[in-house]
């Protein structure tokens, strides 16, 4: 049997759901829309049946295009995920809202149990419900009330289930005022909800006695500060440097341990299986692959852990309320700004992070800008490059050049990110008008174990939905740097020149690896687009770079030290460095200029050189048009902005 | 006095008369934006817009551009 769990934004209703299905839970998407499907089983009367989570709504008429799945599972029995029984939370606070929608889910005649949660915080408010009074006009739901928060109710809404199927259904509808206006039927939506709540108001007079709050209500003095139009900003402005300092410092280490972890498995695994074909796919192809895709969870796992506090404890509304008016002039929303602060540390958790935007024009736009904003992968190769072609030089005497450089790349990725939201607003074409009307929730304490479950749910997802693409290319793009048409001769050529003789084993060995890369599959893409990046300043042995360097962008920097035979040192790049100043072209004219290094440098602010970016984004809309979109419009945009950096600089 | 709600200053207590005729007007209604309602204007957003209501008890924020559509009278 299948169980539907509906109910209004900020009832608590994950919370119902994470104790009633512990951690026995799915996550997909419904179809045609990427709101999360949340799915478990409960067992009742010795039986299992599936309980499906619903995307929080205030009617059974959609706000959007991802609430529609409300709408048309509801309305249509033969959905293959119409639900047989309903479990409805409504927060027992705010009746009068809550029961709008609970009236309409009643009235389709599905059987149905009406929890009321959250009842503490009613008893704090003043609150009296008569139980008893509203099951006069709900005769064919059981009432249950609850605390999910602190995991009181399960066994009441249990026992609730196994008697509803004894209960007669065909009850009495609370209001004859509908059925199912269309979609666009507005006026009809809108008189059907003026007459159901004229009789809710009417009914809960019966139900309802409000006494004096026990309690002061303290949302409304902290909202004092934290929406305050100075302090808010900079409240806010200390939440996110919060964020990103311990995301920045803590996810190092575990990102150090998981990268040696899975170098000595693929050192191990070499061991293990006879040298060939199989062993190379797995040592150099597979496990650095699935490596770099674990590299991730940190970061992911550090962000959602704020992110579902901010969530849960009913900040993040307050930030949307005070960056709304500042987001909207570029399409965004109040919500983007997170996502996209994310994006400096990492794109990837901070795309996931857009599923808090329910207008989906909005969250699309956020998703499409997020990788212009500078990630932690750029800072090597933005190193590299203005330690060798940017002087040491102080302006005005006290402000280093550059960290100026550093400076000015950053603020670049984020005024492009602004400036193509503004086009993209322009664009993207919805039906849908975006409009606020949003809720601010009393301030609450996080539920650990909800912040658990969620952090849990995103690392899975990355894992197993955005970690079989990134699997797959990086094997792709291991196959195109170990094998090329002629790589063996070439390499038997080179073993047999005096100079190669005359080089110590060490040299020999980077010698060798340089000449098979050149010779690879992805060598000879780089030789072979020498003519496209010419007019940025670039020769193919940085083409080979900017090919590997798409499975990440710190890959860049390897990927030349192979090339150029030197050693490849995180901690002292002197080496590199000399060797990438006394690269020389064919002409005699160095490689690296201040034109071409910067038009490096704007290249990769620009460019979308990451593949588990592009995962991530195909995984959140659910189709390859908007990933492949993106990749052609920031490759279009880095390639002219390079070329006009160079030829100015030149 | 009747007025439309992006007009009202805070902390008062209004009555709502009606609500226009809007794309938006059945959700206005749907969260609680009904003739005959009382709501009290809360708090601004820094740059006066959105706006923080109060109503049944829970706390509502709306644009300005959508509370135009919601006709009150003090």
């Amino acid at each position: 049997m299948k169980i539907a769990l509906l109910g209004n934004p900020n009832t608590g209703k994950s919370s119902v759901f994470n104790l009633l299905t512990g951690l026995r839970q799915q996550v997909g998407n419904f179809p045609g829309v990427t709101v999360d499907k949340r799915s478990g089983f409960i067992q009742v009367d010795k039986v299992q049946h599936e309980l499906i989570d619903f995307p929080g709504t205030y009617s059974i008429y959609p706000r959007s295009k991802e609430e529609s799945v409300v709408y048309d599972v509801l309305s249509n029995p033969s959905h293959p995920q119409h639900p047989d029984q309903i479990i409805f939370v409504a927060d027992a606070s705010n009746l009068h809202r809550n029961l709008l929608f609970f009236s309409q889910v009643y009235d389709l005649g599905i059987p149905c149990v009406l929890v009321l949660n959250m009842w503490d915080l009613a008893q704090r408010k003043g609150i009296e419900i008569s139980i008893d009074a509203l099951t006069t006009f709900f005769p064919g739901a059981p009432i249950v009330q609850t605390n999910a928060r602190v995991g009181l109710g399960k066994e009441r809404i249990i026992a609730a289930l196994a008697n509803l199927s004894n209960r007669a259904v065909d009850q009495p509808t609370f209001s004859d005022a509908y059925h199912f206006c269309a979609f666009e039927d507005v006026e009809g939506q809108k008189k059907e909800a003026e007459e159901r709540l004229r009789k809710i108001k009417q009914s809960l007079t019966h139900v309802i006695q409000t006494k004096a709050p026990t309690e002061e209500n303290t949302s409304r003095k902290i909202d004092r500060i934290l929406v305050h139009p100075f302090w808010g900003y900079v409240i806010f402005a200390l939440v996110l440097m919060t964020i990103f300092q311990f995301i920045f410092t803590f996810a190092n280490a575990p990102m150090n341990w998981i990268d040696q972890l899975f170098s000595s498995l693929s050192a191990w695994s070499a061991n293990l299986i006879q040298p060939g074909m199989v062993n190379d796919l797995i040592a150099q192809g597979i496990i650095p692959g699935i490596g770099g895709v674990v590299v991730f969870v940190p970061q992911i796992a550090m962000l959602f852990f704020f992110i579902s506090i901010l969530e849960e404890s009913g900040y993040l509304s307050r930030v949307v309320f005070i960056m709304d008016r500042l987001m909207r002039p570029f399409g965004l929303n109040g919500k983007s700004v997170v996502p996209l602060m994310s994006s400096v540390a990492c794109a990837i958790p901070g795309i996931m992070a857009t599923r808090t935007i329910s207008n989906w024009k909005e969250r699309l736009i956020t998703i499409l800008v997020a990788p212009f904003m500078s990630c932690s992968a750029r800072i090597p190769v933005y190193t590299l490059l203005i330690s060798l072609v940017i002087p040491k030089y102080d302006v005005l005497g006290f402000i280093n050049l550059q960290g100026l450089v550093l400076f000015g790349l950053y603020s670049l990725g984020i005024i492009f990110a602004l400036l193509v939201s503004f086009l993209l607003k322009l664009f993207i074409q919805q039906k849908e008008k975006g409009f606020l009307l949003l809720e601010l929730p009393d301030y609450k304490n996080p539920r650990w174990g909800n912040v658990f479950i969620n952090v849990l749910e995103k690392v899975k997802i990355f894992i197993l939905d955005a970690g079989k693409i990134i699997l797959a290319i990086s094997i792709l793009l291991w196959f195109l740097a170990s094998f090329g048409p002629d790589m063996d001769g070439a390499a038997h050529e080179l073993s047999k020149t005096q100079t190669y003789q005359s080089m110590t084993e060490q040299e020999q060995s980077k010698a060798m690896d340089a000449c098979k890369l050149s010779h690879s599959y992805i060598g000879i893409l780089g030789k072979g687009m020498e003519p496209i990046i010419t007019p940025l300043g670039y020769d193919w042995k940085i083409g080979i770079s900017l090919i590997t360097s798409f499975a990440a962008r710190e890959v860049f920097v390897g990927s030349l030290a192979t090339i150029y035979a030197v050693q490849d040192d995180s901690d002292d790049q002197a080496l590199l460095i000399d060797r990438m100043k006394s690269e020389v072209k064919a002409d005699g004219t160095p490689v690296f200029t201040l034109a071409s290094g910067v038009s490096l440098m704007v290249f990769y602010v620009f460019a979308m050189q990451c593949m588990a970016t592009l995962a991530v984004v195909k995984r959140e809309t659910n189709t390859w048009k908007w990933p492949l979109i993106q990749l052609v419009f920031m490759g279009v945009l880095a390639y002219f902005s390079s070329w006009i950096t160079f030829i100015m600089l030149s | 006095m009747v007025s439309t709600l992006d007009h009202i200053a805070l902390r008062q207590v209004v009555e709502i008369i009606s609500v226009d005729q809007s794309p938006i007007s059945s959700k206005l209604t749907e969260m609680g934006l009904v003739s005959g309602q009382f709501i009290t204007t809360l708090f601004k957003a820094p740059f006066g817009d959105p706006i923080a209501i109060e109503l049944n008890g829970s706390v509502l924020s709306l644009r300005l551009e959508e509370a135009q559509f919601i006709e009150v009278k003090a």
